[in-house]
């Protein structure tokens, strides 16, 4: 069974996709308890992640710290647009026990898969 | 000769979806750009990391803003050299991770190192460096001699 998490180019028309984005480099790893996905924001802080969960996807919008640039620009190659990713959910996962951690610009998040979908051993008697 | 102020392509990124092919655009624009950057020289364009950075210039500074997204302080490293500035490190790749089924890996692992040459002088005992969020910045306080200076125009 194909049980992947999914990125969804989908074309929106909410107030989000109006202004610029930049999705996050993400790495995703599947575990047999569940699945951790780590997305790049640097610049962002707790207080401006947000990621919500809506029937089978999962968005996460990254907005950052706008820091007053010192003098003149010389040089540039950072892009200083906020970030946002669609992802498709597996639903074998249990969204209500979702966690998130946020570090050094490093969002990692904490999928599980739901008990039911977990291998279990059954006991003989 | 003067510095050339690089023009600046305007953003593209309209559609979040598509974010992942102008990275590879960006990588290749890098390609074409850089034997032209007189400022800054990106070394081993090839190799797998080379960090996002900016370079501005104030009054009494110069300030290098780097993105290092998931580092620990200690893994890096800023250092000064005739009128250059180095910050290079390595990200190790968490192990716990090892035997797990990968999806997807958009992040690079390993070492990376960016080169800037700075347009005037420093000085180095007084570089300061701070590392939050994810983003490096080094701030670079120039000599007397290279601080801009206005000349009085007699006329006689």
């Amino acid at each position: 069974m194909n049980t992947t998490v999914q990125e969804e180019v989908r074309p929106t028309v909410d107030r989000a996709a109006r202004q610029e984005f930049v999705a996050p480099k993400v790495n995703i790893f599947e575990t047999k308890d569940g699945y951790v996905l780590e997305a790049e924001m640097p610049g962002v802080t707790k207080e401006g992640l947000e990621v919500t969960i809506e029937g089978n996807e999962i968005t996460i919008i990254g907005r950052r710290q706008t820091d007053a640039t010192p003098g003149e620009l010389l040089f540039r190659e950072r892009r200083l647009a906020d970030y946002h990713r669609v992802f498709e959910l597996d639903p074998a996962m249990d969204t209500a026990k979702v966690s998130a951690r946020m570090e050094q610009g490093v969002l990692t998040l904490t999928l599980p898969k739901s008990e039911k979908i977990k291998p279990r051993k059954i006991a003989v008697d | 000769m003067t510095n050339l102020i690089r023009w600046q392509r305007p953003d593209i990124a309209i559609w979040p979806g598509f974010g992942r092919l102008t990275d590879i655009r960006d990588e290749i624009d890098r390609l074409f750009e850089s034997p032209f950057a007189e400022l800054a020289n990106s070394s081993r364009l090839l190799s797998g990391w080379t960090p996002a950075l900016d370079l501005y210039e104030e009054k009494d500074n110069f300030v290098v803003k780097a993105e290092l997204p998931g580092m620990k302080r200690e893994e890096i490293e800023v250092s000064l050299h005739e009128g250059s500035l180095s910050i290079s490190g390595e990200r190790k790749s968490e192990e716990k991770y090892e035997s797990a089924e990968v999806h997807r890996t958009e992040r690079f692992f390993g070492r990376f190192q960016r080169t800037v040459t700075l347009p005037s002088a420093v000085a180095a005992d007084k570089v300061k460096a701070q590392y939050r969020d994810g983003i490096l910045t080094v701030t670079l306080p120039k000599t007397e001699e290279s601080k801009p200076k206005s000349i009085d125009v007699t006329v006689k």
